[in-house]
């Protein structure tokens, strides 16, 4: 319980910071400014109550020290609503975490390459649409080589483990790192995997 | 612990502790209530107490007894020396001095301190309701102390152990929703209890690190133990099961039994097998750690459960693996509550176990089940009391799984119900004035719809005439919560129709004062009212002058009050403590972001922190 600050403003902290990409190379989705217009994804048929809300909500918000909420679309969490017990939250957010903490972003290495990826694991619902995602990220450095290579992962206890041996929750929960291992280490090691 | 989750719920008896002080006519005299009478009474007059105290030895209801302590002083008198259950339904209403004096003989002690809104984190760490300052006072005051439940209190681990060892007939131990203790501290307690009947742990905050977790059931008394409950399922640390087990297996009187979500599903067997007598249970994990010896796990299971024959309430089924579900199928017809309310299942494999729960009363539920399973729900359990769904997905933008539909089903299907905590994005009026019309008996409504401002889905409309529906038709309404869209209409209709309300919350409603003031002019019985970003200010908190006494408390955060208008309360009740909440220290704005007030015999406390000012 931080009993911290209740609304907090994204658009407002979205303005004010500093940018160094090229014109017009911005986010897709950009948000519209001011709180009184509102992106609702809610069902409400009667314009007229909408924007009643609206100018509630906008007429409050200045008297609470200048906060403004941002819209619907974008609106941030609001302390403590809805009211479900921290406990509650707890017990759902443990699991969760964990499988982020373990699974989510991993770094890709590949022998050869000048720098390193980064992919999430939980996009892909199985080892086919890894492999096909990774082939496709590192394409450009096939080399003439040819295709000889093996996935391998380095797990929760350090141990280099090849991909696809186990099922894919288990893969995804333990998976710290993933290493693509091309040329002639591959082939001896997927050998010697039988 | 059914029945003490229903004591300590917020729509228990009214009334309180030193309610005879507030009662009408005769008003809030200089007098203090506590202090002894100057000279002995009457031989008669000592006769007729003695039978005084006879009779009302038999009353229970702590309502009735208060009534009955305001017919004459010996019958003040005669009640307070035969009390033995103490109600404190906010610590810092009366002191601990105050209470031991006024009754002398009490055994069982129920405390409660930081206001409702303190679980969803509107309360700043360190606020107050400590119970040291009762420990000790009860070590001393109350030698024969039997039983304490405490909700919403800071308990140290210090506390513990002097509750330990200050009381020797000690037998139990009730704690909701507290925080400031470890497992050191119930390692002592465990240990020096030695008549420990009953420890239970619902919902409290654990902090320990890991390194600092103390094996705590290994310290109970190795004899043949007088355990009847023992509850951990909050417990965030896994226990000495090798310990659990022997202690399970030498508490021959054990008939309730939570365990938290470390313990295995072989494990439970294992437990239940030595307990078939359990008539509560709380499942840890409800699955097998590892793949593969599943199949063996179940076929064990279903026997466990069938050998227990006195199973009336499940709980825990935290990670559920569906296949294990069926193993419950042996108690189903006998179950009264069932809480699933950690358990992501979906319709489809809810409906198998709940078309066995005939004899359901009490049901708590994830939305994950969705409608589909409401209405499975609804065309089986007709017995149905209680009926809570939650979100598995507790943020204000999320899907929903649950909405109108199913509701509606509900109603239509379980006529007895008595309370209703419905979490939802989608909810129209229409569905909620079925349920006023079906559901005659509810005392409990509180619906949650977690997108704010959220209009009925079909129509665009505020949800007034639902929420009116509901004051209007439900005659045994005492507690109420509202959302949605609603307008000061909504209001109008609780102060009109809400004659017995005795708790409200509210949170984003109402465009005006006269919201407020409909309330506290109309709803007489009212004495639990929480309200958090809605437009009320100082006229409408004016409004409630005549009324302030005869509530626990008020809470209202983000809302439009000053500090004027909370001084001027403050000045024309001397025996109400307002307590204006900042967040940010610094903040000297005029206006007020939380107050929290409540009637006090002791005006105010004197361990409030930096960041409360008591006006």
């Amino acid at each position: 319980m931080d009993g911290g600050v209740g609304y907090v403003d994204v658009d407002a902290l979205k303005a004010t910071e500093l940018r160094l990409g090229l014109p017009g190379s911005d986010e897709p989705s950009e948000k519209p400014p001011p709180p009184t217009t509102t992106t609702t994804t809610t069902t409400a048929a009667r314009p007229s109550k909408r924007s009643l809300d609206e100018d509630r909500a906008a007429r409050r918000e200045p008297s609470e020290g200048g906060r403004a909420t941002s819209t619907r679309a974008t609106k941030a969490q609001v302390v403590g609503w809805p009211p479900i017990r921290s406990y509650r939250k707890n017990s759902f957010q443990a699991m969760k975490t964990e499988a982020e903490v373990a699974g989510l972003y991993v770094k890709v290495s590949m022998d050869g390459a000048p720098y390193l990826r980064k992919i999430d694991l939980e996009v892909y619902k199985g080892y086919k649409e890894l492999r096909e995602a990774l082939k496709d990220m590192f394409k450009c450095f096939e080399g003439c080589k040819g295709s000889e290579y093996a996935i391998t992962y380095e797990d929760k206890d350090g141990d280099l483990m090849l991909v696809g041996d186990v099922p894919w929750e288990m893969f995804t929960s333990s998976c710290k790192k993933l290493r693509i291992i091309r040329g002639a280490e591959a082939i001896r090691g997927l050998g010697s995997s039988q | 612990m059914r029945e003490e989750r229903s004591d300590m719920s917020e729509d228990d008896d009214g009334g309180g502790e030193e309610k005879d002080s507030w009662a009408p006519g005769l008003g809030v005299a200089g007098k203090s209530r506590g202090a002894p009478d100057p000279l002995p009474p009457p031989l008669c007059d000592q006769v007729l107490e003695n039978v005084i105290e006879n009779v009302l030895q038999f009353l229970s209801s702590r309502r009735d007894r208060n009534a009955a302590s305001l017919v004459c002083r010996s019958w003040y008198r005669a009640e307070a020396q035969t009390r033995r259950e103490l109600f404190i339904g906010n610590c810092y209403a009366v002191s601990p001095r105050r209470a031991i004096d006024r009754f002398r003989c009490v055994r069982s002690l129920v405390l409660k301190g930081k206001p409702r809104f303190a679980d969803f984190g509107l309360v700043p760490v360190g606020w107050g309701a400590h119970f040291s300052p009762w420990a000790s006072a009860m070590a001393a005051g109350y030698p024969w102390l039997e039983k304490i439940c405490l909700k919403r209190m800071s308990v140290t681990d210090d506390d513990l152990s002097l509750l330990a060892l200050s009381f020797p007939f000690f037998k139990g131990l009730t704690l909701i929703c507290c925080d400031g203790f470890s497992t050191a501290g119930l390692a002592v307690f465990a240990e020096k209890c030695r008549h420990l009947r009953l420890l239970d742990l619902i919902e409290d905050y654990f902090e320990e690190e890991e390194y600092e977790v103390v094996d705590w059931i290994s310290k109970f008394p190795q004899t043949t133990t007088s355990l009847e409950t023992l509850g951990f399922d909050c417990l965030l640390s896994a226990v000495n099961f090798e310990a659990l087990e022997a202690l399970i297996a030498r508490s021959p009187a054990l008939r309730q039994l939570r365990v938290n979500h470390h313990v295995t599903v072989d494990q439970l067997r294992r437990l239940m097998v030595l307990a078939p007598q359990l008539t509560h249970l709380g499942t840890g994990s409800f699955r097998s750690p590892e793949e593969g010896e599943g199949m063996e796990h179940e076929a064990h299971l279903v026997s466990a459960f069938a050998a227990s024959r006195s199973l009336v309430s499940l709980s825990g089924f935290r990670e559920v693996a569906p296949q294990f579900l069926p193993a419950i199928y042996p108690v189903c017809s006998n179950i009264t509550f069932l809480n699933f309310s950690f358990a992501e299942i979906t319709a489809e494999e809810l409906k198998p176990v709940i078309r066995h729960c005939h004899n359901l009363q009490n049901f708590w539920v994830l939305d994950t089940v969705r409608d589909e399973g409401l209405q499975a729900v609804a065309a089986t359990c007709k017995d149905l009391r209680e009926l809570r769904v939650f979100p598995l997905d507790a943020t204000e933008d999320s899907e929903g799984f649950v909405s109108d539909v199913g509701l509606t089903a509900i109603s239509d299907g379980c006529r007895k119900l008595q309370s209703i905590l419905y979490f939802c994005q989608r909810m129209t009026n229409k569905a909620v004035l079925t349920m006023s019309k079906n559901c005659q008996e509810l005392v409990v409504f509180r619906l949650c719809i977690m997108g704010r401002h959220l209009p009925d889905h079909h129509t665009g409309e505020p949800m007034d005439e639902g929420f009116g529906a509901i004051v209007m038709n439900c005659k045994k309404l005492t507690r109420l919560a509202v959302s949605g869209l609603l307008t000061d209409k909504a209001f109008g209709y609780i102060g009109k129709y809400g004659k017995s309300i005795r708790t409200l919350s509210v949170a984003f409603a109402g465009n005006s004062d006269m919201g407020l003031r409909y309330v506290l002019e109309g709803c007489p019985k009212l004495q639990k009212l929480e309200i958090r970003d809605s437009p009320f200010g100082d006229a409408a908190l004016l409004s409630g002058i005549h009324h302030y006494y005869n509530m626990r408390f008020l809470w209202m955060s983000s809302c439009k009050l000053s500090h004027r208008g909370c001084e001027d309360v403050a000045r024309r009740l001397p025996h109400l403590v307002v307590e204006v909440i900042r967040d940010r220290p610094e903040a000297d704005d005029e206006a007020v972001e939380k107050l929290y007030m409540y009637r006090s015999l002791v005006g105010r406390r004197n361990d409030a922190p930096p960041f409360v000012k008591i006006l």
